[in-house]
């Protein structure tokens, strides 16, 4: 993934200036920053839902800035939301299953008839989403309505529908929001187990203490520009960062 | 489908099976056949209203297309039946087609106000274009619904063809929202973002169940017409359209189940309400308003919760 000289625009105000970055495979990047620097700006511009006024974004070298959001989905790059977003009408298994769409293809007469084909996929579409389900240790909740689980294993289910499409890059939008420390712990422990697994991670966050410990890299934002990257004990003395924090810059 | 589905439908075809031997007379049949007419329409607008977030206002146009096509099609064109009726419906559908594309391309609901437009346009066109539909004196001599040798000129033989036609079209409709399809359309009527994000084409999903929509509103129309004999412009005016919206409301938007119950009581009300003459506009509203009143979400899906029983 390379993101060359992005800018995005809301009326005068350029939320995102020509902004330059690259993610590497298999390792966890977090984007930090003050509040309006832009951070959640730039993985709702690389989803695709703000598509970019100037610059590229290139991923595995095909230029995706002007693809909307379901071919970006459908292309490997999955996300959670800062708000947890599942589907209040679905129960958590279905929320999953919902995350395979991009990987499946049975469509309408199909639904229809519930052909042999289609009813062969809804098994497949089934059984994946229950392994997703399973890796983040809720299988035994699966019928359960979406939104009577606790607000850390929303995230979780939420994480599950990303997941499910295999993603190539998972981006994740403040995971550790509204989580006690405990549950903290734990979502570290998982992004850890996921990135030993090969997943690509991004993500947006806060809690200094979660991406000291986890990220492999750290990018620092402040009003759209990166001002600093660089693996976590080098951003931590960088004064520049120290300056945008403390707001003497 | 699950367990409890199937139960329910086999309990259903039961139930309408035997339903003409309990009461012998023609003209409630009458009524049942439209109800069975209104369920058809009701299911497409509520797969519509309840699982892709938009709304129509257009279906007494489709409805009335497939009537008029069909008559069009079989009287002055000759043309023999089935493929006539087959031949109204992929034109209604297509019609939708190209209402859909441009107006559920934008977010909000200007599907709304394109297919209220679009009611008026062919309902004035309906009484306008005198020489092709008859005008206001309506549209008289379509032929009778004729399956190999046998025409179903009689209530009750229609009465089992459009039985099993809405049954069929309410079993491949639980079919649907129990999809792949069903899950993504339920995920966009909630959150459309979040439903692209998850890799949904939303515009394709509604443009195609607003399309299928139309395509039973007017396979409803095309077997009224053939049912009747004879069509005239006030039955596909816009309150026919405003009718099966409040058949899905008074149901239960997004149920199925519930769409069949505001399909019937709907029909069946207003015929309920004749021994009380002149009162009877009065009551049928005020029963619709306290239904929505007291039910918001419908009749069925608070009954089904009362009952402590599983959500269809």
């Amino acid at each position: 993934m390379e993101i060359k000289k992005l800018t995005r625009r809301f009326g005068g105000l350029e939320a995102l200036q020509e902004l330059s970055l690259n993610f590497q495979a298999q390792k966890i990047a977090a984007i930090i920053g003050p509040n309006g620097a832009g951070k959640t700006t730039l993985l709702n511009a690389i989803s695709g839902l703000y598509p970019a006024d100037e610059g590229e974004i290139y991923f595995f070298g095909q230029s995706i800035s002007q693809l909307p959001p379901h071919q970006i989905a459908q292309l490997g790059i999955n996300r959670t939301f800062q708000q947890v977003q599942l589907f209040p009408n679905l129960n958590v298994l279905e929320n999953v299953m919902v995350g395979l769409h991009p990987r499946t293809k049975s469509g309408f007469l199909s639904g229809l008839f519930h052909l042999p084909r289609a009813r062969a996929e809804e098994r497949w579409i089934r059984k994946q989403a229950e392994e997703a389900l399973a890796f983040f240790g809720l299988l035994t909740k699966a019928d359960w309505p979406a939104t009577s689980l606790s607000m850390a294993e929303q995230k979780k289910v939420e994480m599950a529908r990303a997941l499910a499409n295999e993603p190539k890059l998972l981006m994740l939008d403040e995971p550790v929001a509204g989580l006690n420390l405990r549950e903290m712990e734990a979502m570290a422990a998982t992004l850890l187990k996921l990135k030993e697994k090969g997943q690509t991670i991004v993500l947006v966050e806060h809690n200094m203490d979660l991406v000291m410990s986890i990220a492999d890299w750290v990018i620092v934002l402040n009003h759209g520009t990166k001002i600093a990257e660089g693996v976590p004990a080098e951003v931590q003395r960088n004064e520049r960062v120290i300056a945008a924090y403390l707001g003497s810059g | 489908m699950g367990k409890n589905n199937q139960t329910f439908l086999f309990l259903l075809a039961i139930l309408i099976l035997i339903f003409p031997w309990a009461v012998g007379n023609n003209y409630f049949l009458m009524v049942l056949n439209v109800a069975a007419l209104n369920f058809i329409v009701v299911i497409g607008l509520n797969l519509l209203m309840g699982y892709a977030g938009q709304i129509s206002l257009g279906q007494g146009a489709f409805f009335g297309l497939g009537a008029y096509l069909t008559a069009i099609f079989t009287v002055t064109l000759g043309l023999p039946l089935w493929p006539a009726m087959g031949l109204s419906l992929l034109i209604t559908a297509l019609v939708a087609y190209i209402i859909g594309v441009p107006t559920l391309k934008l977010e909000g609901h200007y599907l709304v106000m394109a297919t209220l437009g679009f009611n008026v346009i062919t309902y004035i066109l309906s009484i306008q274009l005198e020489p092709v539909t008859g005008g206001p004196s309506g549209f008289a001599g379509i032929p009778r619904l004729q399956i190999g040798g046998l025409i179903l000129d009689s209530d009750k033989k229609m009465y089992f063809l459009l039985w099993a036609v809405s049954l069929l079209v309410f079993i491949l409709s639980l079919n649907l929202i129990h999809s792949r399809v069903g899950r993504a359309l339920a995920a966009l009527s909630h959150n459309e973002i979040v439903a692209k994000c998850a890799g949904i084409p939303t515009e394709n999903y509604k443009i195609k169940i607003f399309v299928f929509s139309a395509f039973l509103a007017s396979l409803a129309g095309a077997l009224y017409a053939h049912y009747f004999t004879f069509i005239s412009p006030g039955t596909f005016s816009f309150f026919y359209s405003i009718q099966v919206v409040t058949m899905v409301l008074v149901g239960g938007i997004g149920s199925l189940w519930g769409s069949l119950c505001g399909a019937i009581l709907l029909t069946v009300l207003p015929e309920l309400l004749h021994p009380v003459k002149e009162y009877n506009v009065l009551i049928y509203g005020l029963i619709l308003m306290l239904v929505l009143v007291f039910f918001p979400r419908g009749l069925l899906p608070v009954l089904v919760d009362t009952l402590g029983k599983k959500k269809v």
